[in-house]
């Protein structure tokens, strides 16, 4: 089937995938992914920058080996040091933190050694305690986004909806930051503005998901042909093809960095951004499909007239008996599209009593 | 749809036009520059965060007095270093606050220690003074070698005549003379010039030291006569050190009867005495506006409580690896233009040309606005920044698909693509302010509580937000509804990307509902 025949039967509910209704086995996932997440992150820990640690960061043009450079750092009396060949060209070497005395002897030392000019050493020194600092601000930060975007939520939604989308939310982040536990790569600020992103992008991906969902249960409780789940779960069908192809345009731009990032710079900024990016998007795409809209129907589910109203059609689809029309031998998924039919394909109960009136 | 509902695609054009002339307009205003700001990473330079702290022994909390002060020292230090285009910022305040210098291009030698000294604030006896601007020599003799001159102030001495010759020939406006933060010892004499370096001056050593000054405050006298004074109160050692030194110095002729206020190396006031000052209070009059005053009353408030600096980062990159990041960058940004808009005419056709034409516009305007903004606010692209706008295009391009995949939705429901792409859009248009709130509400929190290359990644997140909706709704709904009035669209050709028969292939209920 093409593409876009799956779109078209996606939409009418014809081709249904239970997202709502499989929430264990996603959660279980999703467990599993976290489960591993944490036991790197306070297993491991995070292999955090001189940015956070305090330390300096010297970027010489130079082509020895890094066996030899680290004879020269050691020469030049800094004893412990971690040298990285960036590319052919470029070596990096980071060192404990120095007084800025310290790092302009260092410079006219190795300058002299590695044979290049002292002003194309590229320099960072970062005092100890401003790292905290800054790690200090992005957590406030942090804070006070989750506390305004779960008002807004509420506000523009339900207080049910702003739960769940804070909870995907949590869930791609701590994703990412396990991602980073257990391959090691660094954290630098560029790292954390990637993550800061992901909360954006997140946030937009559900919102879109959730407006589909609130747009779908409106007067749900007036009818009694879908339960909330099966209304919920039509919703995340429909919206599937636009999360696909929203996330697809995300990642491009984002892979389009990672490959100049890795492919011409080899490190620094753009690198640490696209790959943060690159996983908290994957992650936010699979979040707002598989935890945020299953997460929200069980929220609901709680709620005594939303129970009422599974119970109501329940009883109706007990009376109707087994023969359904045509669609139940075409589709899969024989309930759902029994009601899809009678319903519509806007599963919209009114408008489809007028259309009825306006045939006969 | 009623007449006030209906969308009016001329008027939208046109408004959007307006707004882009407008924005060219402001952007290209003759005599201003036209570039863009490049940050450090981008044109290479040295960058240093100083973060404020009360001296050891200082008793008391930092006020935001004071930190405009020592960012005015360390300005005056910058400038007097001579580079060009050097910047001192703040950013955050109290206790968080950090001071941003950036000098941009090569990394000037020794400067990182120029900035953290820590300033003085003394009161020297004046022995000498003169214009600043070196008069020729009285007795010019051909045979005469010439003056050595100060390459650095202050010079500092043990006794005055050591200085003298140097006074003589110095010449206070010789570039890189009057940064001030070198070692100033209140035991030596001292050679300086005025802050401005329109007098020099010869001083002895210090006779009062900032800590000894308690308080100063710019006032208006009582009789309203004299114009702006500034008042000042010693504790009781400055206070007896006062009335010594006045007693002796009101007796002398000028210059000998003023007395220097030193701030870092440089004078700051040079007023004399002329009475002697017993109670431990002074006041100093001259001819003050109110701005004066209360600068002056700053720089002596200051020197009660000096500050510190410790340097929390310095960064420097060389012009070679800014001009490969910024390439890089650049080049970055084309090739996820290219690929998103590669996929958007694969997959919306017809519909696809209009995303690709709106996201041409949005990044056109987001370049209009990062030279504008550079200009006026000093916004400056960095690394950072050029990432966000990246990423930016994938945002604004999940808008256009919220909106395409809503038209094809209301023409899966049967509804002519008139009908659909106004449905469409009315739907979409609400989760599109909705998710677009909360990115700019991202923004807009990290921009408030970051520092440093976080700040300058969210500021464009969130310009690249708001352009994105201005764009969606000015540009690409119009070009949609003209698009959606074409015969050639209604006929559903699968180039248009609206195709009815491709909306409902493969799905029995749609067929179905479209034969009814």
């Amino acid at each position: 089937m093409k593409f876009n025949e799956v779109g078209n039967r996606l939409y009418t509910g014809e081709t249904s995938v239970d997202f709502a209704g499989k929430r264990k086995v996603w959660y279980l996932a999703s467990f599993v992914i976290l489960a591993v997440s944490l036991f790197g992150l306070f297993g491991r820990g995070l292999n955090l920058g001189i940015e956070f640690e305090g330390g300096a960061k010297f970027n010489v043009p130079s082509t020895i080996s890094v066996e030899d450079a680290r004879n020269i750092v050691k020469a030049a009396g800094v004893p412990t040091s971690v040298i990285i060949a960036v590319g052919n060209e470029r070596l990096e070497i980071q060192t404990p933190p120095l007084e800025q005395a310290e790092i302009e002897s260092f410079i006219t030392k190795i300058a002299a050694d590695f044979k290049v000019e002292p002003s194309l050493i590229t320099t960072q020194s970062v005092g100890p305690s401003w790292g905290a600092d800054i790690t200090r601000q992005a957590l406030i930060g942090l804070g006070v986004f989750l506390l305004l975007v779960i008002l807004f939520l509420t506000v523009y939604f339900e207080i049910r909806m702003a739960v769940a989308a804070i909870v995907a939310l949590l869930h791609d982040l701590l994703i990412t930051v396990g991602v980073y536990a257990i391959t090691g790569f660094e954290v630098t600020p560029a790292t954390v503005i990637g993550i800061l992103t992901i909360l954006g992008y997140s946030l937009y991906d559900t919102v879109v998901v959730f407006d589909k969902v609130k747009e779908n249960t409106r007067g749900i409780i007036a009818q009694s042909r879908l339960n909330y789940r099966e209304s919920a779960n039509l919703a995340l069908n429909q919206t599937l093809i636009r999360s696909i192809n929203t996330s697809i345009v995300a990642l491009l731009p984002v892979a389009a960095i990672l490959i100049v990032g890795v492919g011409i710079l080899q490190a620094g900024t753009l690198k640490d951004l696209a790959l943060a990016l690159f996983v908290g998007i994957a992650a936010g795409t699979y979040s707002s499909i598989f935890i945020a809209t299953p997460f929200l129907v069980q929220l609901k589910e709680r709620q005594p007239d939303i129970q009422a109203l599974a119970r109501r059609v329940h009883a109706r689809r007990s009376n109707a008996g087994t023969d359904g029309p045509e669609a139940m031998k075409v589709s899969g998924n024989a309930s759902l599209a029994i009601q899809v039919l009678q319903a519509g394909p806007r599963t919209q109960p009114k408008r489809n009593t007028r259309s009825k009136r306006k045939k006969s | 749809m009623s007449a006030a509902n209906r969308s009016r695609p001329g008027r939208s054009l046109i408004l959007l036009l307006i707004v882009l002339a407008s924005t060219v307009a402001w952007t290209y205003w003759p005599g201003a520059s036209h570039e863009a700001k490049l940050g450090l990473d981008l044109r290479g330079g040295t960058q240093v965060i100083l973060t404020p702290e009360l001296a050891p022994g200082a008793e008391g909390v930092l006020t935001q007095d004071q930190i405009n002060q020592t960012v005015e020292i360390i300005r005056q230090r910058v400038n007097g270093f001579g580079v060009a285009e050097a910047e001192v910022t703040v950013q955050g305040s109290g206790a968080n606050a950090a001071i941003v210098v950036t000098v941009p291009g090569v990394n000037p030698e020794g400067i990182t220690n120029l900035l953290k000294q820590t300033a003085r604030l003394d009161f020297r006896a004046v022995l000498a003074a003169g214009s600043g601007i070196q008069v020729a020599n009285p007795s010019p003799s051909p045979s005469a070698t010439p003056l050595p001159q100060p390459t650095e102030l202050p010079v500092q001495a043990a006794t005055s005549e050591e200085l003298y010759d140097q006074y003589l020939s110095l010449n206070c406006l010789t570039p890189g003379l009057l940064q001030g933060g070198r070692s100033d010892d209140p035991t030596k004499y001292m050679l300086t010039c005025s802050k401005d370096g329109f007098e020099k001056f010869v001083l002895a050593p210090a006779f009062i030291t900032g800590d000894q000054v308690s308080d100063s405050q710019a006032t208006l006298p009582q009789q309203g006569a004299g114009g702006w004074m500034v008042t000042l109160d010693f504790d009781s050692a400055g206070a007896t050190k006062l009335s010594e030194a006045s007693i002796s110095l009101s007796k002398l002729p000028s210059p000998q009867n003023r007395f220097g206020i030193v701030l870092d190396g440089l004078v700051v006031s040079a007023p004399f005495f002329s009475e002697p000052i017993l109670g431990g209070k002074a006041q100093i009059e001259g001819s003050f506006t109110a701005e004066e005053a209360k600068q002056l009353s700053q720089v002596l408030r200051y020197g009660a409580l000096p500050v510190t600096l410790n340097i929390a980062e310095s960064t420097s990159i060389s012009p070679t690896l800014g001009q490969d990041q910024l390439s890089a960058g650049l080049l970055a940004g084309v090739i996820g233009l290219v690929l998103v808009a590669a996929y958007l005419l694969i997959y919306y056709r017809a519909l696809g040309f209009v995303a690709v034409f709106s996201l041409v516009l949005a990044a056109f305007f987001t370049w209009l606005f990062i030279i504008g903004l550079g200009r006026t606010i000093g916004f400056t692209l960095t690394l950072a920044g050029i990432a966000g706008a990246i990423v930016a295009i994938g945002i604004t391009a999940d808008s256009f698909i919220v909106y395409f995949e809503r038209i094809r939705d209301e023409i899966r429901d049967g509804k002519t693509l008139r009908v659909a792409t106004e449905l469409g859009w009315t739907r979409a248009r609400r989760t599109m302010l909705a998710a677009d709130f909360v990115s700019l509400l991202a923004a807009i929190v990290l921009y408030a509580l970051s520092v440093g290359s976080v700040r300058g990644f969210a500021f464009t997140l969130g310009l690249t937000t708001v352009i994105d909706v201005l764009v969606a709704f000015w540009f690409t709904h119009p070009l949609v509804t003209y698009f959606g009035k074409s015969k050639w669209a209604e006929n559903g050709g699968i180039l248009t990307g609206v195709s009815r028969k491709r909306l409902t292939a493969g799905s029995i209920i749609l067929i179905e509902s479209e034969k009814k």
